[in-house]
């Protein structure tokens, strides 16, 4: 360890490893996984999630899944909770559109309406 | 660095691991990856959770629930439903006995027994891979020694340790600042820092906790303590009876170095530091700093006179630093966050957090760890859940075989160091043994001279001789021969063996004598007078006797070895007490269940 900014640098990276232990700040991202969403393809979005968010390092936001959400002709579907707005719930995914929210939403802050439960309905 | 959407949290500490926790987590390796999930599930060992009573525990996060008590079958519920499909099995959930209303807790930090809590010394126990120092690093360790090595002068970091107040928490409760202090001023091309992880009360396992949880804290720690006395080596004394800690703090160290967080030129400012480990000689008063140092230079653990003291003449006869684990664990969080933060928690003159053992007669025995200042009815009753079987709370002995008792009138004491020597107990290194109305008082002072006696070196008389005495006594009074004057002799002597032994073991093994003569001097009286043990423990001074109800089937008398039983066909028996053994070999067998030990 050469430098107090090496050592930063190298926090920074792990942080990713370890955020879903911290306390709960940022962005949560729920995937519904019951047998409905997993048969309805959530899997590949839950995957395309992770793929996105890791490869953009977002730092605050954490990953998860919950149980059917009870609309289950909308699967699969996900809600995101960001610090301080109302949850957002996005229905029909595919991997794209997974990824365009990503893009859109989390990182820019627009939420994609043309995905979302209301739009949708 | 890959992302994982889930962690599985499987406590390592040495309670879980004696409770198979090790099979578990090889259990969950084995079935996420049979589910496809281990790219996207990591399982992580780590240190203690601290509620060891509901061990093997695992942790998913992010949810946090609190899984307890985790069997090898409950693993694949556990993967299929939480894991693959989301759905929290609430049945296996840690079951909170202190919130009646709320049967099952899913997060973590809403269980009872941590929510009084305040995480500070074990932060990272339970949290981090105490294996892994990516981990430590990512919650911001060495963050604190690389601050101290690029923006402050050895005093500053002297004044910052001063201004928090800390104290040193292996017992002594002496000021750390001053102590480094002292160090630093000491005159010496060589210098040494100690880590005292020798942790040798009975029933304390705090340090082989943080040790085993959070091994890089401490060598951060020591690395800052160097930096601030001038020292380049240390030397962490630990218990050889720790393998797993002594394990962990081996690869910890291991990876210091790699990472060149330990050895030549740290942080590129020219500092050089190094550590290594010596295991313990196996005696409790190794742990006695000066026997301590002894050890560590190669010679007999034996305590020597202070003064000099080890600031001045330590290992090898160079300025040393010894501190205790739970002291160092605490330092990085009070160089990067500043003595004021420190000084929000515990007393004006307890400052911070300390952990305590809790054992004995409780609901839930662990790991707490708390502000100074919390009460004991708060620690017993609230983080505890009170005494199992509905039995009634007599006295707690804090600081183990050097402290003493405390009893229900005390239930409301802050708790901190002042305090508890002012009532003739002490802080020690944090044991908490809780003791219920079943439990005799005088035998449980005879229970820890009984360790003493063992445990004394042999090198000064009080304490070889006195302490020995002082235990025939003790053994005496409980087998039924004990006089009053027995009562006055015993504490007389404990007084003397208190002002003249040599080291603390000595100095301090009287206090549990002259703590429950002080609290509880009607059982001793009992013991020796009415010859009878109040809590019906003392079996010398019980009797086997047949009550009204008997129908002279005469089983008691056939079994009975020694004939004291006798009586007619069909007619009462009675055992005759002077023959009678107090074998008890006659209680199973009468049919009436009349007879009793009393
Ligand atoms: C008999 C005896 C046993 C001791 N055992 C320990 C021990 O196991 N661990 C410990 O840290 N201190 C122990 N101490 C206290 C040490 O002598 C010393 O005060 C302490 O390590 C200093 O560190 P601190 O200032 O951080 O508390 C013991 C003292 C005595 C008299
Ligand atoms: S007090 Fe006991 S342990 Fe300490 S030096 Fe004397 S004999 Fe040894």
């Amino acid at each position: 360890m050469k430098s107090l900014e090496e050592l930063t640098k190298l926090r920074d990276a792990a942080i990713q490893k370890v955020d879903l232990r911290k306390e709960r700040k940022g962005t949560r991202i729920v995937v519904g996984m019951a047998t409905c969403g997993i048969a309805a393809g959530a899997r590949a979005v839950m995957a395309a999630l992770i793929d996105e968010v890791q490869k953009r390092g977002l730092k605050d936001v954490e990953i998860t899944q919950t149980g059917c959400i009870g609309v289950c002709r909308l699967e699969p579907l996900i809600e995101v909770y960001k610090e301080g707005e109302d949850k957002v719930t996005y229905v029909d995914l595919t991997d794209e559109k997974a990824r365009r929210i990503v893009a859109e939403h989390i990182v820019n802050g627009s939420i994609v309406k043309e995905y979302t439960i209301g739009a949708y309905e | 660095m890959e992302y994982y959407r889930a962690h599985v949290l499987v406590c390592g500490g040495t309670g879980c691991s004696s409770s198979g926790s090790a099979t578990i987590e090889e259990m969950f390796k084995t079935a996420l990856a049979e589910k496809g999930l281990d790219k996207e599930v990591q399982v992580v060992r780590t240190g203690c959770f601290g509620l060891c009573e509901a061990g093997p525990i695992c942790i998913v996060y992010p949810e946090g629930s609190f899984y307890s008590h985790v069997k090898k079958e409950d693993v694949d519920r556990i993967v299929n439903e939480h894991l693959l499909k989301g759905r929290i099995v609430h049945d296996l959930l840690y079951v909170d006995k202190l919130e009646a209303h709320s049967d099952i807790e899913t997060s973590i930090t809403n269980v009872t027994f941590y929510k009084k809590q305040k995480r500070v010394v074990l932060k990272n126990c339970g949290v981090i891979n105490p294996e892994k120092i990516e981990e430590y690093i990512a919650f911001d360790g060495y963050q604190a020694l690389g601050k101290v090595l690029t923006q402050m002068t050895p005093e500053d970091v002297v004044n910052e340790v001063k201004k928090s107040g800390l104290r040193g928490r292996g017992g002594g409760g002496f000021p750390t600042g001053m102590k480094w202090e002292f160090a630093m001023k000491s005159q010496g091309d060589i210098k040494y820092v100690a880590c005292n992880a020798d942790e040798g009360d009975p029933g304390a396992f705090m340090d082989r906790s943080v040790l085993e949880g959070d091994p890089h804290a401490i060598i951060e720690a020591m690395a800052i303590a160097a930096y601030a006395t001038g020292a380049r080596k240390g030397y962490v004394y630990i218990r050889a009876e720790y393998p797993i800690a002594v394990k962990r703090l081996g690869i910890a160290i291991a990876q210091a170095k790699e990472y060149g967080l330990l050895g030549t030129d740290i942080f590129g400012t020219g500092f050089d530091f190094d550590v290594e480990i010596r295991l313990g000689a196996g005696a409790f008063v190794c742990g006695e700093e000066t026997a301590l140092i002894a050890s560590i230079e190669g010679e007999r653990g034996m305590p020597r006179p202070k003064p000099p003291f080890p600031a001045q003449k330590g290992i090898f006869g160079k300025p040393t630093v010894i501190n205790n684990v739970e002291t160092y664990s605490v330092i990085p969080q009070i160089i990067l966050k500043g003595a004021d933060w420190f000084r929000s928690f515990g007393t004006e003159k307890s400052p911070g957090t300390k952990v305590f053992a809790l054992g004995g007669k409780i609901n839930n025995t662990g790991l707490v760890e708390i502000p100074m200042g919390t009460t004991l009815r708060e620690v017993i009753y609230d983080i505890g859940g009170g005494i199992p079987n509905g039995h009634e709370f007599k006295a707690v002995q804090t600081g183990g075989p050097s402290g003493g008792c405390l009893t229900k009138d005390h239930l409301d004491t802050p708790i901190d160091f002042d305090t508890l020597t002012a009532l003739g107990s002490m802080m020690g290194s944090g044991g908490m043994i809780v003791v219920d109305d079943t439990n005799c008082m005088v035998d449980f002072a005879r229970f820890f001279l009984d360790f003493t006696v063992d445990e004394s070196c042999g090198k000064c008389v009080p304490c070889r001789e006195g302490t020995k005495r002082m235990l025939e006594i003790l053994e005496k009074i409980t087998s039924g021969k004990g006089t009053l004057e027995d009562i006055d002799k015993l504490e007389s002597l404990a007084h003397s063996v208190k002002d003249s032994a040599l080291c603390g073991l000595g100095q301090t093994a009287p206090n549990p004598v002259l703590s429950t003569l002080r609290y509880f001097r009607d059982e001793y009286i009992a013991h020796v007078t009415d010859k009878k043990c109040p809590a019906g423990m003392c079996k010398d001074l019980l009797s086997v006797v047949i009550l009204d109800g008997c129908i002279g089937c005469t089983a008691c008398a056939r079994v009975c070895p020694v004939g004291a039983i006798s009586g007619e066909v069909k007619k009462q028996h009675v055992i005759d007490q002077t023959k009678c053994i107090k074998c008890g070999a006659c209680i199973p067998k009468c049919p009436k269940q009349v007879i009793v030990k009393q």
